[in-house]
């Protein structure tokens, strides 16, 4: 069968486009989350958004499950393809069609690499905020379908906040057009709303409408060291209480100071108890006046070390620290289960006083780090995938890490998505009612169910 | 089927390194031949992905399997930029080994190998023959890079521009040394290298003429052999072993404090793969061998570091030469070393160093990788004769011999008139009529 089938997207992606040999079926059978593959019939690799058009209606016709794929970064499973479906690839589809600076927005092919973008975005004197930590490797089709943050969230928020519009294929190659390149827009359904963060599941994105802002004149880092956790989180308070937004308010935990410390000998305290790393950026006035005052509330909680960065090559090291928090974790042991629940800022002690008991409870090894000033944690759960007794430990003790979040009014995913790691939690927190009428409403769209199955809702 | 148990025996024994891989995909950055293709077969992650399925017997056909491994530079970008800090190339080199012991060696490459390579006397012998012949078969097309093409159609050949063998290789213009400390009080063993000495004789010359002006003792012996990396490569560690064996004879007992060379292939192989393939071997056969890696060092590296080589105080007349440095991958991204062969370039005030863009991705080479794959070879090194030529510069360094028959091949084949050279010859002409 699957020799009938490669022709027949030979036809519509060209011969060396079809990929279905043993070996290229199981290279598109993972993704970055730690789930079991599954191995797909085929992956196509279309190189015009006519083809991509195709390949969706001839899915849809043949009734196969297809699975859009970027750089397949996505750390709950949502780019892991149903067994014996297609994965369309979007790296051929990778043109940056415009970047206009008058009106501010760019148009994107969704294969575009999200560094790439931002680089060549600032090229033209712009600023593209959203950085997930893949965004060297990802691409921002899949940004938008994952609806993904970052470390500048608290200020600049997320994907979502810069999409504009897009055009995309519904489930029977027909092209949907929404939003348009006007800050003001009321023209039609909100549709391109409802396609950011649907993981794959109502529709194939073709171009991508992004808002551009100005960059930032100035900006300053400091890193500040603490000997107690609960003067950390007072700190992060007192500063949003202070009307100070800044661009990135990064958190360290003990295990993970201590780890980073030893493999990049950063200089960090091993004793500490709780890193700050904080940085504020705007007009130059501005940026002096509010670092300042950062750094008098750090100084007047008790901060046992201030670190302001003089230049840019002091900020980069105060960067260098939080940039090797996940490296130096991940080197620990084999597995690295990265997880992204969330709270609201002010329930992060409760939170972090959590996880240090379910790590405790369950004898699992648990980094902390994360985005302090939108709530979004990233516990870091180190393990042997292979040891079935430990992971059986961690896959409980995620368990818990979800009800805790829900306790204190977060949600599962802040950045990753649901995918089909987490899709069995949602009726936690959102209720049977909402997965009803997310599952009706993917019935009314896809009938077949073709679209990126068992994502989001479950199977 | 015996054999495919021990192939997944021998993959079972890596467990513990393919398992290091988290899947994050962030080697997608930085993966030369992966820029090219697109395909997660040839990204690290997908080639150990790979090697997982193979060892779980979840694939039953190795063949696809050792294609998608022989696809890589083995340029270690991914190894360098890895999170959690997989080591990608001995997962590569040790799974080569094993795939081999499964197929066996290709023919061709046996012959070259095992009768030639293992053996550097009749190695010497008949590449020295074929240099008196090549203008035979061969035609000159740049006088200023000094390459080469075939004049009748060769299959190895193709369309390529090279270097042709030297007139008479470096082993044959300089005689066999033994010389003590001199006022330095240092003394080096100078390993040449394969490409020097055939290809690059200049820059074998470049070495010795520095250390004699600096006052550095040089033993330099001739029946070296190959470093072992185009053996090892390929998979065949027996030759490999043979070759380091060699080496380590010539080289073991010698009285030097340092051990040279102007190849930075041949560094990080001595530097890293020879202690990393010593696992088998006897302790006091391992000892001698990681002692001999920690004390091989980069020309540049030991003439900046250890000689403490400064910028000559030489009259400058006119505007200084346009010189741009390629970044070998054995160098940089193994090694760690950049800063020292600019250096050396800087020391030499008739140049001037401009950067290119990306310095320090791979040229394309990869050693016999360029062999195999001669058309992704060629569209890696287009990207990077692109930012050479982009500079404006008249002179292209590097540390590599390898880039430096790549490189060579790209300008030439692009009608570019630049000087390809190393780092040390560019020392060396200060030294030149003082």
């Amino acid at each position: 069968m699957s020799n009938h089938l490669s022709q027949k997207f030979e036809e519509i992606v060209g011969k060396g486009n079809v990929l279905a040999s043993e070996v290229d079926r199981h290279s598109y059978s993972y993704d970055a989350a730690v789930l079991p593959p599954k191995l797909p019939a085929l992956a196509v690799r279309p190189e015009t958004p006519e083809a991509l058009g195709r390949v969706v209606k001839t899915c849809n016709e043949l009734g196969l499950p297809l699975t859009v794929r970027g750089s397949g970064t996505n750390l709950s499973g949502g780019t892991i393809p149903s067994v014996g479906g297609v994965v369309a690839l979007t790296g051929a589809l990778n043109k940056i069609i415009e970047i206009n600076e008058a009106d501010m927005y760019a148009v994107v092919q969704t294969g575009v690499i999200t560094a790439k973008f931002a680089t060549e975005v600032a090229k033209r004197g712009l600023f593209y905020p959203p950085d997930p930590g893949s965004q060297a490797v990802s691409t921002l089709g899949g940004n938008v379908a994952e609806n993904a943050g970052g470390l500048r969230g608290l200020k600049y928020g997320v994907t979502k906040d810069y999409v504009m519009g897009m055009s995309f294929y519904d489930v029977d190659g027909e092209l949907v057009k929404t939003g348009s390149r006007t800050v003001k827009c009321v023209t039609g359904m909100n549709l391109h709303g409802l396609m950011v963060g649907s993981e794959g599941t109502l529709g194939v994105f073709n171009e991508i409408i992004l808002k551009l802002v100005p960059p930032p004149k100035a900006s300053k880092a400091m890193m500040a060291i603490f000997d107690d956790l609960g003067k950390a989180s007072e700190t992060v308070a007192a500063i949003i209480a202070a009307k100070i937004v800044p661009a990135t308010l990064e958190y360290m935990d003990d295990f993970t100071i201590r780890t980073v410390e030893d493999f990049a000998h950063a200089g960090l305290p091993t004793d500490a108890k709780a890193l700050l790393l904080i940085e504020v950026d705007g007009h130059p006035a501005q940026v002096e006046d509010e670092a300042a005052e950062v750094e008098a509330i750090c100084k007047r909680i008790g901060a046992t070390r201030i670190q302001v960065a003089k230049d840019a090559a002091e900020r980069n090291k105060v960067w260098e620290a939080r940039r090797a928090a996940l490296s130096a974790l991940a080197r620990v042991r084999p597995t690295t289960v990265l997880e992204d629940a969330t709270v609201p800022r002010s329930k992060i002690p409760a939170m972090i006083g959590a996880l240090e008991a379910i790590a405790a409870k369950y004898k699992l090894t648990i980094g902390t780090f994360g985005h302090a000033g939108d709530g979004n944690l990233h516990p870091t759960i180190l393990t042997d995938k292979r040891d079935h007794v430990e992971y059986a430990r961690v896959e409980a003790a995620i368990d818990e890490i979800f009800d805790v979040a829900l306790s204190l009014g977060g949600t599962l995913s802040g950045e990753h998505g649901i995918g089909t790691a987490k899709s069995k939690y949602m009726v936690k927190e959102v209720g049977l009612g909402s997965i009803q009428y997310a599952k009706r409403l993917k019935a009314a769209l896809d009938p077949k169910g073709i679209l990126n199955p068992g994502k989001i809702t479950g199977e | 089927m015996s054999e495919m148990r021990q192939l997944v025996g021998l993959l079972k024994q890596i467990d513990d390194q393919l398992v290091a891989c988290m899947r994050c995909g962030m080697c997608q950055a930085v993966c030369p031949i992966y820029a090219e293709t697109g395909l997660e077969g040839h990204v690290a992650r997908g080639k150990i992905a790979l090697l997982e399925c193979l060892a779980d017997e979840v694939i039953k056909d190795p063949a696809g399997v050792k294609e998608r491994l022989d696809a890589c530079l083995l340029c270690g970008s991914c190894q360098a930029n890895c999170p959690s800090g997989v080591k990608a190339l001995d997962i590569f080199l040790k799974a080569r080994a094993f795939l081999t012991g499964y197929y066996g060696l290709p023919p061709v490459k046996r012959a070259i190998f095992r009768g030639l390579l293992k053996n550097p006397r009749f190695f010497d012998t008949v590449l020295g023959i074929a240099s008196k012949f090549q203008g035979l078969f061969t035609k000159p097309v740049n006088d200023m890079l000094g390459s080469s093409c075939a004049r009748v159609f060769s299959d190895l050949i193709g369309g390529r521009h090279f270097a042709p063998l030297a007139g008479s290789a470096l082993h044959e213009a300089a005689a066999e040394r033994d010389a003590p400390r001199g006022f330095s009080g240092l003394k080096v063993a100078f390993f040449y290298g394969c490409v020097v000495d055939k290809m690059f004789p200049r820059i074998g010359e470049a070495v010795l003429t520095v250390c004699d002006h600096h006052g550095v003792g040089v033993y330099m012996p001739h029946d070296q052999a190959c470093c072992g990396i185009p053996a090892l490569s390929s998979g065949d560690r027996e030759t490999f072993e043979a070759l380091v064996a060699h080496n380590m004879k010539l080289f073991g007992e010698a009285d030097f404090d340092v051990l040279v060379t102007p190849c930075a292939t041949c560094t990080s192989t001595i530097k890293k793969l020879w202690p990393l393939m010593a696992e088998n071997l006897p302790e006091l056969t391992r000892f001698k061998i990681r002692e001999m890696a920690a004390k091989v060092k980069d020309i540049s590296e030991f003439l900046i570091n250890d000689v403490g080589v400064v910028p000559a105080d030489l009259p400058v007349s006119g505007e200084p030469v346009a010189v741009t440095y390629h970044d070998p991958c054995h160098l940089k991204k193994s090694l760690g070393i950049s800063a020292e062969p600019r250096a050396l370039v800087a020391a030499n005030p008739r140049y001037k160093l401009v950067e290119m863009d990306g310095a320090d991705s791979c040229c394309g080479s990869g050693g016999s990788f360029t062999l195999q794959h001669y058309d992704l070879s060629k569209r890696i090194g287009k990207h990077k004769r692109d930012n050479i030529v982009a500079t404006g510069a008249m002179v292209a360094a590097t540390s590599c011999p390898a880039c430096m028959l790549q490189i060579g091949d790209m300008l030439s084949q692009a009608g570019d008139k630049l000087v390809i050279k190393h780092p040390v010859e560019i020392y060396a002409e200060t030294l030149a009529g003082r």
